[in-house]
């Protein structure tokens, strides 16, 4: 009796070997040709913008350039030297940097100081004022392009960097409050209560206390803002045209100006220089990204 | 007959040897307690006996059947968890029955085999709610019956109680005492409280670093502890200890208390070893056997000291002692007008001592 | 006088946040309904007149072609979306070597921007030049795309994209979500028998019943708010068989001249938000007040 029970152990344990082998292997299959899909238009690009017309027309998506040449990234990047009708990227890319960079620091500290306060100077209806600051994460934007349009041009700031700044710096307020608010409301009271017996105001309290702890969520809402900013066109395209476009908006009208001949190299080494900003803050601060993401999302 | 047996055990997870070459054996219908300190591998083992984890070397064996490659469904166990486990988004009745449907058991079976295990431990009324609409008492019934429907060979309990709050925690220990004592099934239950040990136990294996120290009943553990880090992880207050050296007197034997010029006769006690003369101990002594009370029957001596800390616990009053560089405490009773005023007769009751070697830790 | 500064200084402080939303987020919406009920066309005019505008816009073909598009491509992008992101996220769970690879090739779509990925997309799918001609010269000669160009199948192509682009945050949500499952439960499982697939299909997913609920949610959003990627991908067209309430919107004020009109078009998209979002942020913030 003892030996048939082994036997039936011992086949139920091959089995399960041979099952095992054949799920993860289809496991790792699945994953890696989703990975294909996934990248495959990256790579698209990149192979595009090395190869000339001709190879293009006669050649795949696929098809590896003869030689590579950078000679589509400087055109896409610098022009081709003539004067008018010559889009290239260098001034947008300066104008949206620009940007984006007042505005991340504008919102940023503002939504460092919105979150400290509501969740460490509680007051009545406090949760009221964040559910209203937090709704405006969500409203589409297309409910005050109009109204904005008209104020940006009452104050002179209209189709300029200054207004850009102006707006990303406003509507970002609401992201960085729900990060900050999230991360401060799990730091225990007992910090700041510790720190207002030792007699620390509200300001100290969160120059001193809070900010050097923060750096974790400082990194997730800067990273955060930088991409949404960086990425943005529809505020872009509405509130500047011309030379004080951001760098999306030019790249669209790189790709849409219907001039005789389509350059599909540039417009893809235009496409590619576009994100790249985003892609390298991305590949090196990954994890911070995600959690901007899922704590955005999941907590509300 | 032996309802477990674990041959020549080892784990390894990366570089840290976990378990090293455990060995043990228990009859059907015990209650062996696995008991030690945080890292000393106790929840491994019990991991290991249901089949949760792997083996770098050696045997499990269950009623004589080698498991040690078989899925925990196959092995005939249960087990309770510490969180309880239970699956959130079912109701009490799904979660209990569960198992029972994963091995394909027939309707009518369930049915029964439920109402056995919400009667017995009295769940009926709970059947239609989800876990998170119950008490964490509820919690732990429900998670009993979940393990108690399968009518497994060997129970799995893997801290089951701490999670409790103190009440809660006698109370429950109480209800799992009273299931094993109406089921008589082979239960091993890892803790590292060792006051629930001392209540539930039938053989209690107490393990520190991957190894086991001793495995004995209850009162033996207690009384002949065969190593220093047993003897101090069971009992409330912890045994005292003494360093000194033993000597030899005519058929005497001695020991001498560092720093003190007193000579305590324990030609009584039962020598495992031998030892040479001046070997340097260290004699354990209980708090209960250091009081004002003098049991004439057993060899002891008396000596005057003034007590440094006065604990009351209301139906004993802990005091400390300063002796031979050490902080000793004794058991009084309440009456016994100790104070820190003035010197107290005390009372060493030598019968019932444990000598360690000082190097190696181990009882002589 | 200054100690009820120092008093109420966290109101104080508080005040230009919310006084900036107030303004331009509450306000602008009033400000946008307002200009709704006007006859505004290349400039505001603030007459009233009523509810006119959203009649009239019930009654723009280009506007029933809009909601159309949305009602499809939501649906899609949802579903597809889900279940790619689901499947990815539990594969990945299984302790693969290079998750790490693997979970940043998913996601970094998101960190691009639409145009960039409505430009690559329109390249790839280029009826000529694209995915067609890469078919073709494999040697699967009778294989067309040219969906692009196609009125109507040119709304899947946008599907497409948008999948590619956010498929990763939900995988990045539900990955989160399965990781926070304490271990013990998945081990009673074993114990009481379960093979994977039952471990997952009866006892994890539903668990996750917030992350699903958070994610369409979440998704809904970004979908009545496309923009960029359609003006980059398709411009609306072929025709206008693209279009999209964001789309229509803009093109209404800034090319039609139609202000009110596209006041109108804007109020509609707001209360299509509101109405997933508001139920969504009340759960969400009654589960929290609960804890």
């Amino acid at each position: 009796m003892q030996d048939s029970t082994s036997a039936k152990f011992l086949k139920l344990e091959e089995k399960s070997r041979r099952k095992n082998f054949f799920l993860r292997s289809f496991l790792y299959f699945i994953l890696i040709l989703f990975s294909l899909y996934f990248i495959f238009p990256l790579i698209v690009m990149i192979l595009t913008s090395l190869k000339t017309m001709e190879e293009i027309r006669q050649g795949t998506l696929l098809t590896l350039p003869k030689t590579i040449t950078l000679d589509y990234w400087k055109i896409a990047w610098g022009g081709r030297g003539y004067g008018a009708g010559d889009t290239f990227l260098r001034p947008y890319f300066w104008n949206s940097l620009k940007m984006v960079v007042p505005a991340v620091i504008f919102s940023t500290f503002l939504g460092a100081m919105t979150g400290y306060i509501l969740t460490k100077w509680r007051f009545k209806g406090d949760s009221f004022v964040f559910l209203f600051l937090l709704f405006g994460c969500f409203i589409p934007y297309q409910a005050i392009l109009l109204p904005m349009a008209r104020t940006l041009g009452l104050l002179g700031i209209s189709n300029s960097i200054f207004g850009l700044i102006f707006v990303h710096s406003i509507y970002g307020i609401p992201f960085t409050t729900l990060f900050f608010r999230n991360y401060y409301i799990s730091i225990p009271n007992e910090l700041i209560k510790a720190a207002r017996i030792d007699g620390a105001g509200f300001f100290k309290i969160f120059f001193k206390i809070l900010i050097p702890i923060s750096s974790p969520i400082i990194v997730v809402t800067v990273i955060w803002q930088f991409t949404q900013i960086w990425n943005d066109f529809l505020f872009g395209a509405t509130f500047s045209f011309g030379e004080h476009a951001p760098i999306q908006v030019a790249l669209n009208n790189m790709v849409l100006s219907s001039t005789a001949v389509k350059e599909y190299n540039v417009d893809m080494a235009a496409a590619i220089i576009a994100g790249i900003p985003t892609l390298i803050v991305y590949v090196l601060a990954g994890k911070y990204f995600i959690r901007g993401l899922t704590s955005g999302a999941v907590k509300g | 007959m032996v309802a477990l047996s674990i041959k020549d055990l080892s784990k390894n997870f990366g570089n840290t040897e976990v378990l090293k070459k455990i060995n043990l054996e228990i009859e059907e219908g015990s209650f062996l307690v696995l008991l030690g300190p945080s890292g000393c591998g106790k929840s491994t083992l019990l991991n290991i006996i249901a089949g949760l984890e792997t083996i770098d070397e050696g045997k499990v064996l269950i009623d004589d059947f080698n498991v040690t490659k078989v899925e925990p469904k196959d092995r005939n166990i249960a087990m309770v968890f510490q969180s309880y486990a239970l699956y959130p988004s079912m109701t009490v009745r799904e979660n209990i029955i569960f198992g029972l449907k994963q091995s394909k058991t027939p309707k009518d079976k369930i049915e029964i085999q439920l109402k056995k295990v919400s009667n017995f431990l009295k769940v009926d009324e709970l059947l239609h709610r989800k876990p998170s609409q119950l008490s964490g008492g509820q919690r732990q019934r429900v998670a009993m019956g979940r393990a108690l429907v399968r009518e497994p060979r060997i129970f799995l309990f893997d801290e089951p109680l701490s999670n409790l709050d103190a009440k809660l925690r006698v109370e429950m220990r109480y209800e799992i005492k009273k299931l094993y004592t109406n089921l008589k099934t082979t239960m091993v239950y890892v803790t590292h409280d060792q006051i629930e040990a001392m209540s539930l136990a039938s053989k209690i294996a107490v393990m520190n670093k991957g190894v086991i120290q001793q495995l004995d009943n209850p009162q033996k553990i207690y009384d002949k502890p065969n190593s220093l880090f047993v003897a101090d992880f069971i009992g409330t207050p912890s045994m005292n200890f003494i360093n000194g050296t033993l000597h030899k007197e005519s058929q005497n034997v001695i020991f001498v208390p560092e720093n003190e010029n007193i000579n305590f006769d324990i030609s009584k006690y039962d020598f495992h070893d031998n030892f040479h003369e001046g070997q340097e101990v260290i004699l354990g002594l209980r708090p209960e056997y250091l009081s004002s009370i003098k049991n004439s029957e057993n060899v002891s001596i008396n000596l005057m000291m003034r007590p440094s800390i006065i604990e009351t616990t209301g139906f004993d009053k802990n005091v400390t002692f300063n002796f031979a560089n050490t902080e000793i405490i004794g058991r009084f009773s309440p009456n016994s007008g100790v104070s820190l005023d003035s010197d107290i007769d005390v009372c060493f009751d030598l019968s019932n001592v444990s000598i360690f070697d000082k190097k190696t830790e181990l009882r002589i | 006088m200054f100690k009820w500064i120092e008093r109420n200084l966290p109101k104080i402080v508080l005040a230009p946040s919310v006084g900036l939303i107030s303004w331009f987020v509450y306000g602008f919406v009033l400000w946008t309904l307002y200009i709704s009920f006007t006859k505004s066309k290349i400039l505001p005019r603030y007459e009233f007149w009523g509810v006119g505008n959203y009649i009239k816009l019930w009654n723009t073909h280009k506007w029933y072609i809009a909601i159309e598009n949305l009602f499809i491509f939501t649906i899609l992008f949802l579903i597809i979306c889900t279940i790619l992101g689901v499947i990815l996220a539990i594969f990945l769970d299984q302790k693969i070597r290079a998750e790490g690879a693997l979970r940043t090739i998913y996601l970094y779509p998101m960190a691009l921007s639409f145009i960039v990925t409505g430009t690559a997309w329109k390249w790839i799918l280029n009826p000529t030049l694209g995915i067609q001609k890469l078919m073709n010269d494999w040697g699967f000669e009778n294989f067309t795309f040219d969906w692009l160009v196609n009125r109507d199948m040119a709304i899947y192509t946008i599907v497409i994209a948008a999948v590619w682009q956010s498929s990763g945050f939900v995988m990045a949500m539900f990955l989160a979500g399965l990781r926070s499952i304490e271990d013990e439960i998945i081990k009673a499982a074993k114990i009481d028998g379960a093979g994977l697939f039952t471990v997952y299909w009866k006892i994890i997913i539903p668990m996750m019943r917030p992350v699903f609920f958070s994610s369409f949610v979440i998704l809904i959003h970004i979908s009545i708010k496309s923009y960029d990627l359609i003006v980059a991908l398709t411009a609306g067209g072929p025709g206008i068989s693209t279009t999209m309430p964001a789309l229509f919107m803009t093109q209404t004020a800034f090319h039609k001249s139609q202000v009110a009109l596209s006041a109108a078009s804007a109020i509609m998209m707001f209360m299509a938000v509101a109405a997933v979002i508001i139920p969504y942020l009340y759960s969400e913030l009654r589960k929290e007040n609960a804890r």
